[in-house]
């Protein structure tokens, strides 16, 4: 296991890019903490998977280094850096049966025997694959060849890293949980340093202690999933994480307060003066549809969730999401919005601004 | 429930492919049968002959002769070109302008008419005029197809070598470019070296292209007739007499069209069984995966 720093990372797959437009990733100073699990988050083609194979040696930075514990493996080959990585889609050696897949990594390192088959049960045991293990690899199901190639990853107990770029893409739904369960479980185990990439925010929310959010090549905010709840450091991040996404309104900020269309809205802080466009960022969980006090809106539809209702609605003249409660009531007559000012943020050309005065304890 | 409607009126839209096989293969199948089960003389005089010429045909040294040699012929053509064939695929560049080229430079041997082959081969052989047999003479070594067994034999293995690895190569090369990035980074993750890469990734996914070409390749060489004929007309002697040369000596040259016939048919019975024997061993094989 190992502390991963990135140092001045970046990536072209042009060789002579020119523009900043040319990198597939951008440059990027990170530590990934030793022991810990990271969701990497983003839409597809932000760069996760490049920045993912660089990591893992699949792939050489045009620029910056990486390094394993203050040791520089920028050049090295993948099989030396000790990183095991699962696949989108399942990779397995169709010719051998599941206990040789197992053991395949172990017995390339020359492992013996006795340690092969002891940890190829115990692996087997984890994935809950113990029945199969005389069977052939091929013509199993998709999910099973999955499980396999996770336990593929995990057969070598001495990784510096488990690298997982979207594993859990062709698995049914209902096995998603249980195999996310069973990483989770691994990782408060063993305590390995996991990379998890993924799309799918409800995975990398569940998953990681820390969410890396990136957004076109460029990593936009790392933190907590209640801090990119709260406070999204990017527009980027509170549209793509929350469902529906935070409501962006252009408006003008002064002090503590916002105009939108000339109605003052109360910011929990205290903000200077803004350049560029400026606009304030509020999650629908943090808006409520009220009557008599607010802003006004106009009610489209009422998508009922189950455990909350969607309320989607014009305001002025631009779409807004509001989530109400199951039993919070909702009425002809509510045509106004009002927004919980401590969970209001201000974005300065899309970037989050940090307040002057009074930060929301 | 619906009525199951009859109308035997359907029959007539399989009509021309009936008629089209019937011409095409029956009939004249059919007429092979008939002289292999009679003795021709002048005049279209016919006298029954039953299995006689069955009988003597499989009774005689000279088609068990040719069938040793013709099988000899297969098996080398075959563990010359399969092997040689993957190489060439594994070790062509992937993609881009190189690429193309590859392919297009090894379709061309494939494009060139079989009795055209025959020719280049025959000429390029030649002691007196031909370019390889010239140069391996000055050279001090004794070549010579037309007087020497063993030259005759390496020069129409050459040929055919030449004529046809390439389609190995392209069916290899099809199978190979089938396979995912992600085997081979999984593999490099896996630290597994290059013999394993082609063991267990690239081996077991080419095994469909794979048991295609060997089979065409086994017909094909198994039947073969033309470039051998043009460039040593079965000699020196017998000693490059396959089957189909043999075969056409008999019918043609001697004229015992009731040999002939029975010795064509079972040449066809023995192409048809062994590439069912090898397709079923192949599939099976497959099944249980490898």
């Amino acid at each position: 296991m190992a502390r991963i720093t990135l140092d001045n990372l970046a990536h072209s797959y042009n060789p002579n890019p020119g523009s900043e437009a040319d990198f597939a990733l951008k440059e990027l100073n990170y530590d990934w903490e030793d022991g810990e699990a990271y969701a990497l988050l983003g839409s597809s083609g932000c760069g996760k998977s490049t920045l993912l194979n660089i990591i893992s040696g699949l792939l050489m930075p045009s620029q910056g280094r990486i390094l394993f514990d203050g040791k520089d493996v920028t050049h090295a080959p993948t099989a030396e850096r000790n990183i095991a990585q699962v696949f989108q889609f399942p990779v397995v050696y169709d010719t051998m049966t599941v206990h040789d897949n197992l053991a395949f990594p172990l017995r390339n390192r020359g492992r013996d025997e006795s340690y092969v088959a002891e940890r190829v049960q115990e692996i087997a045991r984890m994935i809950g694959m113990e029945d199969m293990l005389r069977k052939k690899a091929r013509g199993l199901g998709a999910d099973a060849k999955q499980k396999i190639s996770l336990g593929r990853g995990m057969v070598r107990k001495d990784v510096n890293a488990l690298l997982f770029d979207e594993p859990l893409t062709v698995i049914d739904p209902h096995m998603k949980w249980e195999l996310r369960t069973q990483l989770k479980k691994l990782h408060h185990d063993f305590g390995h340093t996991m990379i998890y990439v993924t799309h799918d925010q409800t995975e990398a929310l569940t998953f990681a202690d820390k969410v890396v959010v990136m957004y076109d090549g460029r990593v936009v905010q790392i933190g907590t999933p209640e801090e990119l709840f709260e406070r999204p450091a990017h527009t980027f991040v509170g549209y793509f994480i929350g469902s529906p996404g935070m409501n962006v309104i252009p408006a003008k900020v002064v002090g503590t307060t916002a105009y939108i269309n000339g109605s003052e809205v109360a910011l929990g802080a205290g903000y200077g003066a803004l350049d560029g466009k400026v606009e304030i960022g509020v999650r629908p969980e943090f808006a409520r549809l009220t009557e008599g006090e607010g802003l006004p809106v106009k009610v489209r539809r009422v998508e009922d969730a189950g455990r909350h209702k969607i309320i989607r609605a014009e305001f002025f003249g631009q779409d807004i999401n509001i989530i109400a409660g199951e039993d919070d009531p909702v009425r002809v007559d509510m045509n106004r919005v009002t927004f919980d000012a401590a969970k209001v943020n201000v974005y300065a050309n899309d970037w989050r601004v940090t307040p002057e005065s009074g930060e929301a304890a | 429930m619906q009525q199951k409607t009859t109308n035997q009126k359907a029959w007539f839209l399989v009509l021309p492919v009936l008629i089209l096989v019937a011409f095409s293969a029956v009939i004249p199948l059919m007429t092979v049968v008939n002289y292999s089960v009679q003795d021709t003389f002048g005049n279209n005089q016919f006298f029954w002959a039953g299995l006689e010429w069955f009988q003597e045909m499989l009774s005689d040294e000279r088609m068990w002769n040719a069938l040793q040699r013709q099988l000899m012929f297969s098996g080398i053509i075959l563990a010359i070109e399969v092997p040689l064939g993957i190489f060439v695929a594994l070790n062509m560049p992937k993609s881009g302008f190189w690429s193309s080229f590859c392919l297009v430079v090894m379709s061309l041997p494939l494009l060139i008419p079989w009795n055209v082959v025959g020719t280049i081969w025959q000429i390029f052989g030649r002691v007196d005029i031909g370019l390889l047999g010239y140069t391996l003479e000055a050279l001090g070594i004794d070549y010579n197809y037309t007087q020497n067994t063993i030259s005759a034999w390496i020069t129409i293995i050459v040929m055919d070598v030449w004529h046809w690895t390439s389609l190995v190569a392209l069916l290899a090369f099809a199978g190979l470019k089938s396979i995912p990035d992600a085997y081979y980074q999984a593999a490099r993750i896996d630290q597994a070296n290059r013999w394993k890469v082609f063991r267990f990734i690239e081996l077991p996914k080419m095994m469909g292209v794979l048991m295609i070409a060997i089979l065409l390749r086994f017909m094909d060489s198994f039947m073969i007739y033309t470039e051998p004929f043009v460039v040593t007309g079965g000699g020196p002697g017998n000693a490059t007499t396959l089957l189909s040369i043999d075969l056409v000596k008999m019918a043609l040259g001697q004229f015992d069209l009731g040999p002939a016939a029975a010795f064509s048919l079972m040449y066809f019975l023995v192409i048809l069984l062994i590439s069912w024997v090898f397709y079923t061993v192949m599939v099976n094989l497959d099944k249980k995966g490898m």
